[in-house]
C-alpha cells in the first residue's frame, strides 16, 4: 500500500491547487539575535520561493545562516532573542512572522514538517517508535490507539523499515543510524506535509546510508508530490536532488537558480570555491622501499560481555578482530568502512591506548604489551588528530598550552621561553599566526581548531600520526584546505599517516594502500587506486559507489 | 630503531619564528575566558553581589568580635603607662588592688582604682559572650535596655555579644567543615570516576552502607562518652559529610574519561595523575563551587540543630542553637527568639543567593564558549 492511496482528498486538492501555486515565499527576511551587549545579524533580506513538488536546495557553509532561514519559515527561533527587522514570509498566502501561535502549531508538523541532523537526539530515547510517531498522529488528526498503528505501520513502509510490525515496540537505540533516520522521516510524513524540510539530513549519517535516506526522499517525493527544502554543504546531493539552488553565503544570498546553471555558470567566487573545492586524487607517489613504520600481525581488540553475579564472560564484541597491516614510512594507509566497523578503534589499538592483542611493531620494535610507562618514549614519535575540532581541545587552556603539552612531557629540561618558541614553529608550520597563541580555542573557527590540533601532534616532531577522520566534521572548502596541510606535511617531514575515514572521496586524495574494514575485519587491502577502480566485495563496491555516484546499494551487502 | 632518525624539522621561513610574550597573570594566576565570563556572569546577578558584599562585611565584622564586645577594655592609660587589656592579663595589683589574678575590670572598685590615675577606653560592646551582668535590676531574662541592647539571655549574659560569637563560630564551623568535606569528596569522586571497575564498585557499596549509619545518634553516642568540643564535633561531621559531593565529582570524572582533549593527552604521554589534575579536575571543580554556599548553608545548619538539642558545643559556648532553644523556654522574652531568629534567617538567605549567583555563573547555557 502506498500513501496516495490513502489520501485522495489531498490528492485532488493538490491538483485543484495546481502544482504551480507557490507554497512559501519569503521576502527580504532578516534575523539577528539579540547578544547581551550587542545585535548579531544572521540573515539579511533573503527572498526564497517555494512551489508545490518542487525541491528546492540551500547551500553554504556553515554559520552561514542556512539553519536560521529555515528555521524562520516555522518560526521555531528562540524569540524574543531572535527578531526579524524586515521581511515577510508567507505560507500559502497567509502571514506566518508574528502569527499567532495557533496558526503556526497547524502548520508545524502538518503542512511543513522538518527532519534534523542528528537523529539520535531528535527522537525521546524513552518512547517507541509505535509512540514516538502515533503522538503526531493524536495531535493533529485526533487519531486512536488502533486507527493509527495501521498508519505507523503504511509509514514505516513507506520509508523502507523491513517488518515494521517488529519495529513498533523497539526504542531508539535499538536501531541502527540509518533505520532512526528513517523513523524520523516517517513522523515527518505522517501528516503528508505538503513542505519537507531536511536540515542537514544526512551529514551525520555514513556515506552509504546517505545515499540510501537520498533515495527514499527523492522516492517519496514521487509518490506523494511534496515540495523539499533541502539545507546542505555537500554539493554532490544538491546536484541529484534539487532543482533550483540557492546559495548562501555570511547571511546572504549570494547566488540562485536553476541547479544545472549555477553548477555551469558560476557568478559568484563563494560558488566557483564551492564547486573547485572537491578532494583531487593523490599525486605524489612514494618510495615504495622506505623502512617499515608500522606492522600489526593478527591485532585484535575484543572486548568482554560479561553476566551474572559474578560477571563471567560469556562472549565478546569484537571491534577488531585479527587485523594485519604494514605501513611504511612517508605513506598514508587509509581505514575505511561503515561506522561500527572497528576503524577508530583500530586507531586507538595502534597507539596502544586501548586493550589488544597481538603484535604491534613500530619501527622494529614489539610494543605490544608494553607498560604506560615504557610507551612514553614512543609517544613523542606516534600521534594523533581526532575528529570532533570542538572536543578535542581543553577550553580552558590557551592555544600555546594545548600545543606546548607534549613538551612539557617529553623535553623537561627545556626552558618554557624554548617552548613556547616551538610551539610558536608548530603553529606557524599548520598556518596560523603564532601572534594567536595566547587565545583561547573558542576563539577560532572548526577549520582553524583542526590545524590546532595538528599542531600539537606534529609539535613533537613524530614520524606517524593517527588521523582519525579529522576533515569528517568540516566543511568541503575546508576539508581540501586541511588535506593540503596534511600531505604538506607529509611531504615535507616524511611523515606515515593512518587515515580513518568514512569518506573515499577524501581517502583517494591522501592515501597509498587502503583497508576496507567490516565487522572488525578487514575485507579489502590494496592500493587506492585498486580498490577504488575495481573493488573486489560487495560492499567495498557499495562504499564507492555511495562516495562517487550517491547511489544507494540494494545488494545488502551494506548496513540498513 | 630501524627507522631512520629524523632529522631537525626545516623552518619553513628564514627568519626563526618567536613565540609572542606571555599574557599578563593575576595574582600568579592566569584568568581564562572561561572564567572571566562566569565572574562577569555573577556579577550581573545583583542580588548574588550584594548578599556576597554583605556576607563577607558581616563576617569581617564578626572576625574582630573580640574588639566589638569584650568585656576588658581596649585601651587603658594608667600612671602614663598605656596599656590593652583587650591583649594582655594584667593582675589586679597593676592598679593597686588586692589580688594576683587579672583584672575584673566590670568590678566598680577596680574601675575607680584606674579611673583616679588615667582614663579607660571600652569596647562598642562592653560585654563578652560568658559576660554576666551583675548590675540588672530586672529579673533575668532581662529585656532591651540601654546598657544590653537585645536584652540578656537566663544568665544575665549579653544578646548582642553572643549572637556575634555566636555568628563567628557557625561560619567558621561551616567553612571548615565544608572545605574539608569537599575535598576528601572530589578525592574519593575523582579517583572512582577515574579508575571506574572493581575499586569503584566496591567504593560505591562501602558509601551505600556509610551513608546510613544514623550520624545523629552516633552523635548523641558520643556526647555521653566524651564532651564534645569544636574539633571533635567537627571530626564526627566530617565522617559523614564528605558523601555529598561524591557522586557529583565521579560523575564529571568518568564524563571527562572518554573527551577526546583527555585522549590526546593520553597520547602525548601525560601521565595519569597530571590528566587529573590539569584536564579532568575543572570540570569536577564546577559541580564543587556550585555546590559549595549550600554545603556551607547546610553545615551551619547541622551545627545550630545540634547545640539546640544539646549535644552540639560545649555548655556555655556562644551558640544560634542554644540561644534558639533558650527562646523556646522562655518564651516570654520574644527578644531572645527573634533575634536569633533573624541573624540566622539572613545568614542563611544570603549563603542561599550566593549560591543561586554561583549556579549561574557556572551554568553552561549561560557562558557558551
Amino acid at each position: 500500500m502506498t500513501l496516495t492511496d490513502t489520501m485522495p482528498s489531498d490528492e485532488t486538492q493538490l491538483t485543484a491547487n495546481t502544482r504551480s501555486g507557490r507554497l512559501v515565499d519569503v521576502r527580504d527576511l532578516s534575523v539577528s539575535f539579540q547578544m547581551a551587549e550587542h545585535v548579531v545579524e544572521a540573515v539579511s533580506g533573503v527572498s526564497l520561493q517555494i512551489d508545490r513538488g518542487e525541491t528546492v536546495a540551500l547551500v553554504g557553509e556553515s554559520g552561514s545562516g542556512k539553519s536560521v532561514t529555515a528555521l524562520a519559515i516555522l518560526q521555531l527561533l528562540p524569540y524574543p532573542k531572535a527578531f526579524h527587522p524586515t521581511g515577510s514570509i508567507k505560507i500559502d498566502g497567509e502571514e506566518a512572522l508574528g502569527a499567532s501561535d495557533k496558526f503556526l502549531q497547524s502548520i508545524r508538523g502538518n503542512k511543513i514538517s522538518m527532519i534534523f541532523q542528528e537523529p539520535m537526539t531528535s527522537l525521546n530515547p524513552l518512547h517507541t517508535i509505535e509512540k514516538q510517531i502515533g503522538e503526531i498522529l493524536l495531535l493533529h488528526r485526533g487519531m486512536g490507539r488502533t486507527e493509527a498503528r495501521g498508519r505507523i505501520l503504511e509509514l514505516l513502509n513507506l520509508v523502507g523499515i523491513k517488518e515494521p510490525e517488529k519495529r513498533l515496540n523497539s526504542y531508539p537505540h535499538q536501531l541502527s543510524g540509518g533505520q532512526r533516520q528513517r523513523v524520523m522521516i516517517a513522523m515527518a510524513l505522517a501528516n503528508e506535509p505538503e513542505l519537507l524540510i531536511a536540515d542537514e539530513a544526512t551529514t551525520a549519517v555514513d556515506v552509504t546510508i546517505q545515499a540510501q535516506i537520498l533515495d527514499l526522499l527523492e522516492d517519496i517525493q514521487r509518490k506523494t508530490g511534496m515540495a523539499m527544502l533541502i539545507i546542505t554543504h555537500e554539493l554532490g546531493i544538491v546536484r541529484k536532488l534539487a532543482k533550483r539552488i540557492y546559495v548562501m553565503y555570511q547571511g546572504k544570498f549570494v547566488e540562485e537558480g536553476k541547479t544545472a546553471d549555477v553548477f555551469a555558470n558560476p557568478s559568484h567566487k563563494y560558488t566557483r570555491m564551492l564547486i573547485a573545492s572537491e578532494p583531487q586524487p593523490r599525486q605524489t607517489t612514494p618510495d615504495p622501499n622506505s623502512p617499515m613504520m608500522l606492522e600489526t600481525k593478527d591485532l585484535k581488540v575484543w572486548f568482554p560481555i560479561k553476566a551474572g553475579v559474578f560477571r563471567k564472560t560469556i562472549d565478546h564484541v569484537r571491534a577488531v578482530d585479527g587485523v594485519d597491516l604494514v605501513v611504511r614510512q612517508g605513506h598514508t594507509l587509509g581505514v575505511v568502512g561503515e561506522s561500527g566497523s572497528g576503524k577508530t578503534t583500530l586507531g586507538m589499538a595502534v597507539l596502544r591506548l586501548n586493550r589488544s592483542e597481538g603484535s604491534i611493531k613500530f619501527g622494529g620494535d614489539e610494543i605490544q604489551g608494553n607498560s604506560f610507562d615504557e610507551m612514553r618514549p614512543y609517544r613523542h614519535e606516534m600521534q594523533i588528530v581526532f575528529q570532533d575540532p570542538f572536543g578535542s581541545l581543553s577550553p580552558r587552556f590557551s592555544v600555546g598550552q594545548i600545543v606546548e603539552e607534549g613538551l612539557v612531557v617529553h623535553h623537561t629540561s627545556l626552558p618554557e621561553s624554548e617552548r613556547r618558541d616551538m610551539a610558536a614553529q608548530a603553529l606557524q608550520e599548520v598556518g596560523l599566526d603564532p601572534a594567536n597563541m595566547n587565545r583561547y580555542p573558542h576563539e577560532f573557527s572548526g577549520g582553524q581548531r583542526q590545524r590546532i590540533s595538528i599542531a600539537r601532534a606534529i609539535v613533537l616532531k613524530p614520524k606517524f600520526i593517527v588521523l582519525d577522520e579529522p576533515t569528517s566534521a568540516l566543511d568541503r572548502t575546508v576539508q581540501v584546505q586541511i588535506l593540503e596541510l596534511l600531505t604538506d606535511l607529509q611531504n615535507r617531514h616524511n611523515l606515515t599517516y593512518l587515515f580513518i575515514s568514512h569518506d573515499l572521496k577524501v581517502v583517494r586524495a591522501i592515501a597509498d594502500d587502503v583497508i576496507v574494514m567490516r565487522d572488525g575485519k578487514v575485507v579489502e587491502y590494496g592500493t587506492c587506486q585498486q580498490v577504488l577502480k575495481n573493488p573486489k566485495t560487495d560492499y567495498a563496491n557499495a562504499l564507492v559507489r555511495a562516495a562517487f555516484e550517491l547511489a544507494a546499494d540494494t545488494s545488502g551487502a551494506v548496513n540498513v | 630503531m630501524s627507522v631512520a632518525e629524523r632529522t631537525d624539522y626545516p623552518e619553513p621561513d628564514a627568519a626563526p619564528v618567536r613565540a609572542p610574550a606571555q599574557l599578563d597573570t593575576f595574582m600568579g594566576m592566569r584568568i581564562t575566558p572561561l572564567t572571566q565570563r562566569r565572574i562577569d556572569t555573577f556579577k550581573k546577578n545583583r542580588r548574588g553581589v550584594w548578599s556576597l558584599w554583605f556576607f563577607g562585611v558581616m563576617f569581617m565584622v564578626s572576625l574582630f568580635a573580640e574588639i566589638l564586645a569584650n568585656d576588658r577594655p581596649l585601651i587603658i592609660s594608667f600612671d602614663g603607662d598605656i596599656m590593652f587589656p583587650f591583649l594582655v592579663d594584667y593582675p589586679e595589683t597593676r592598679y593597686g588592688g588586692f589580688f594576683e589574678t587579672p583584672a575584673e575590670y566590670r568590678d566598680p572598685y577596680v574601675a575607680d582604682l584606674i579611673e583616679e590615675k588615667g582614663w579607660i577606653l571600652w569596647p562598642l560592646i562592653p560585654f563578652s559572650f560568658d559576660t554576666i551582668n551583675y548590675n540588672l535590676d530586672v529579673p533575668v531574662p532581662s529585656p532591651p535596655s540601654a546598657e544590653n541592647w537585645v536584652g540578656t539571655d537566663d544568665q544575665g549574659r549579653d544578646v548582642v555579644a553572643r549572637l556575634l560569637y555566636g555568628f563567628r563560630i557557625s561560619v567558621l564551623f561551616g567553612f571548615t567543615l565544608t572545605i574539608f568535606g569537599s575535598v576528601v569528596g572530589v578525592v574519593v569522586g575523582a579517583s572512582q570516576g577515574f579508575w571506574g571497575g572493581w575499586y569503584d564498585l566496591l567504593f560505591q557499596r562501602f558509601m551505600e552502607i556509610w551513608g546510613s549509619v544514623p550520624t545523629l545518634f552516633l552523635i548523641i553516642i558520643m556526647a555521653s562518652i566524651f564532651t564534645p568540643n569544636f574539633w571533635s564535633l567537627m571530626f564526627i561531621l566530617l565522617l559523614f559529610s564528605w558523601m555529598g559531593l561524591v557522586d557529583l565529582v565521579r560523575a564529571e570524572f568518568y564524563r571527562a574519561r572518554n573527551f577526546d582533549y583527555v585522549r590526546a593527552a593520553r597520547a602525548l604521554g601525560v601521565s595519569d595523575a597530571k590528566i587529573m589534575f590539569r584536564h579532568m579536575l575543572p570540570n569536577g571543580m564546577v559541580a564543587t563551587l556550585t555546590f559549595m554556599p549550600f554545603i556551607l548553608a547546610g553545615s551551619v545548619t547541622t551545627l545550630t540543630a545540634l547545640d539546640f538539642i544539646g549535644y552540639g558545643l560545649p555548655a556555655g559556648s556562644p551558640s544560634l542553637g542554644e540561644m534558639l532553644n533558650q527562646g523556646k523556654a522562655n518564651i516570654q522574652a520574644p527578644w531572645l527568639g527573634l533575634s536569633t531568629f533573624v541573624v540566622l534567617a539572613l545568614m542563611l538567605s544570603l549563603l542561599v543567593f550566593i549560591g543561586e549567583a554561583v549556579r549561574d555563573a557556572f551554568d553552561p547555557r549561560k557562558t557558551q564558549v
